[in-house]
């Protein structure tokens, strides 16, 4: 552990294995931490319940999009056949509704995309091109083979010298103090 | 090397297309070989075929992630990017077959000084909402499954301007299970959503067609007969760009011959569809007792494009036959081979549904079509911009997902390091696996 010069943001440990990192997390939790987070470089089966963490309220925000997307679009449509440019084609009824499923339908997909993914940016708070966690040269092993435990500062049972103490604890590997030096 | 040469080809037949479409814009269509009564003609056919192409990559990236396919984590990836060239190439058309390409945002219900709407009972669009949306899904969806990808690539960055713009384009993800959670969500809601635009997609511009009057046009069947036909020409461009990238790029281990023989099969079960439709069209045309419909398919088959139809019966019912075969299906010549050959089978299909045209209802109005080169240098050109574009994305962005690969390998389950607290397996509980012999672990998705 290095000697703090900056802003303490985080101590991160490293863990061999996806199990590991699933029973660290585990102890992590049980030990009443709130604000950390358990990285690696591929979704681990069953680290949601292991980090105590709600469902993604995702599938809500989608689903309410595309419930507006279609009745928007549908009112739309009505509103264009009956009265914003009336024309009448093969004597069919002005709103012959058949015939604006394609689009109706193409619509609501289209919406639901585009909610889930800007939905799943914005829950997960991206864009966000600098992270403070990105500061350690070895956090980057995340995205490769390295499973990553952090604790974040701004939990209210954060020490930086009592969290890098129980990571070692739980058998954390390269223990490391993160800091803002700005 | 190899690429520079590949690259520079595909390059200079995208600018031949690129001037060819200067040409039309200056000169207008005329220039085609389009006149009355074939008002549609290549124009038409490339955009059906191009679409068509573009469907085996949300097969492959959405159906089968929902039926936890998990071998499909070694070709999805290009199959996706695939997809997305093959549907730029798509909307090209029908954007320059209007004529007036720059009044194109006409078919989009945009406030205008006219007080005009468009009329949302015309098939055009109908196009231009489904294919504009099944281009945006697929790109959304792609992006996404990008996303992790790009931060492997920004962390391991040589240099600065690498990391930079990988950095940019990976949104600064960090890989946390918070991150994970609403990630994969979003990526099964993704999934979940393409799957019925792969059916709807096709369907929408079969209905361009079977919404006419016209014989041999005004038939039921084309929805899911041109939704088959879509499958299995898009496999085919599947195995075409996997067989060459796998030979580059030395892929053997991750695209394996388990693969190769998966898709043959869906090939011999879609092209077996597509010749059960073509046998439907016929007995359907008889069976109506419609004298115009039974001439049009009369026509299709001995009438003066004969040669169309039988080219496209060859490649598309017969060629896929030999993957009954395992020695076939194993076999790297004869699938190149067959996958080229059902590609232009398939684009003959699109020929000759369009050749219809020539001889409709009253022998007074019939004509005779015969492409331009025009016609022919925009069908090829469009092969460049394709090219183009995908050897872009095989040179800049990994063609294999690495974040499912490493997924979907023993060490990535957690189960697999503690053998003592896995639950036993259950009899016939078997799961499928990516490679013979190894256990799949968890895939996007499977977690919960």
């Amino acid at each position: 552990m290095s000697a703090v010069t900056g802003r303490v943001t985080a101590v991160i440990a490293q863990f061999d294995t996806p199990a590991d990192l699933l029973h660290a997390a585990e102890k992590v939790r049980d030990a009443g931490y709130k604000q950390f987070d358990c990285h690696s470089p591929f979704p681990i089966h069953g680290m949601d319940r292991a980090m105590g963490e709600k469902r993604s309220p995702l599938g809500y925000i989608v689903g309410a999009v595309a419930l507006v997307a279609f009745s928007a679009m549908t009112y739309f449509i009505y509103w264009v056949t009956t009265s914003g440019y009336r024309m009448v084609i093969s004597g069919k009824p002005d709103f012959s509704y058949q015939a604006f499923a394609p689009v109706v339908f193409a619509v609501t997909v289209l919406a639901s995309a585009i909610a889930a993914t800007f939905g799943m940016m914005i829950l997960n708070r991206l864009p966000q091109l600098w992270h403070p966690l990105f500061e350690s040269g070895s956090f980057r092993k995340f995205s490769d083979d390295g499973f990553i435990v952090s604790l974040h500062a701004d939990d209210p049972k954060f020490d930086p010298q009592s969290a890098a103490d129980f990571l070692k604890r739980i058998g954390g590997k390269n223990v490391e103090t993160v800091e803002v030096t700005a | 090397m190899g690429w520079v040469l590949l690259f520079g080809a595909a390059t200079s037949i995208m600018l031949i297309l690129f001037g060819a479409i200067g040409y039309l814009f200056y000169e207008g269509i005329g220039i085609w070989g389009n006149n009355q009564p074939v008002g549609w003609a290549f124009d038409i056919v490339n955009f059906v075929f191009w679409v068509g192409i573009g469907h085996a990559g949300t097969l492959i990236s959405a159906i089968l992630f929902l039926f936890r396919q998990r071998w499909r984590t070694s070709i999805n990836r290009f199959a996706e990017a695939m997809t997305i060239f093959a549907v730029i190439c798509a909307l090209m058309f029908p954007s320059i077959h209007v004529g007036r390409a720059w009044l194109l945002y006409y078919v989009m219900p945009l406030p205008n000084q006219m007080s005009m709407w468009p009329n949302f009972r015309s098939p055009l669009l109908w196009d231009m909402f489904a294919v504009g949306t099944y281009f945006t899904c697929s790109l959304l969806f792609w992006y996404v499954g990008l996303v992790p990808d790009l931060a492997t690539l920004r962390d391991r960055a040589k240099t600065r301007l690498r990391r930079v713009l990988y950095g940019i384009f990976s949104l600064g993800w960090h890989g946390g299970n918070r991150q994970w959670k609403h990630y994969e969500l979003a990526y099964l809601i993704l999934a979940g959503i393409s799957t019925p635009l792969v059916l709807s997609v096709h369907s929408i511009v079969s209905t361009d067609f079977a919404t006419s009057v016209l014989p041999g046009w005004h038939t039921t069947i084309f929805p899911p007969y041109f939704v088959a036909g879509a499958i299995f020409s898009g496999f085919a461009m599947v195995m075409t760009l996997a067989l060459i990238a796998r030979k580059i790029y030395r892929l053997e281990n991750f695209i394996t011959m388990n693969h190769l023989e998966k898709m043959n099969k869906i090939m011999m079960v879609t092209g077996m569809m597509v010749g059960y439709s073509y046998g439907c069209e016929m007995f359907i045309a008889w069976y109506s007792g419609n004298p115009y419909e039974q001439f049009a398919f009369f026509n299709r088959a001995f009438g003066p494009y004969w040669w169309s139809y039988w080219i496209m019966v060859s490649c598309n019912v017969i060629i896929p036959q030999i993957f009954w075969w395992k020695k076939a299906r194993t076999n790297l010549v004869w699938m190149f081979i067959a996958s080229i050959l059902v590609n232009v089978g398939m684009w003959f299909e699109r020929f000759v549904i369009l050749i219809t045209l020539t001889r409709d209802f009253l022998p007074s109005s019939w004509g005779w079509y015969w492409p331009t080169i025009w016609d022919f240098t925009m069908l090829i050109g469009s092969f460049g911009l394709f090219f183009t574009l995908f050897l872009l994305f095989l040179r800049f962005l990994p063609m294999i997902s690495m974040v499912e690969v490493k997924g979907v390998l023993p060490q990535a389950d957690p189960h697999h390091h503690a053998p003592d607290t896995a639950p036993a397996a259950k009899p016939g509980d078997e799961r499928p696996r990516p490679h013979p012999g190894i256990e799949p672990g968890p895939a996007l998705g499977g977690a919960s």
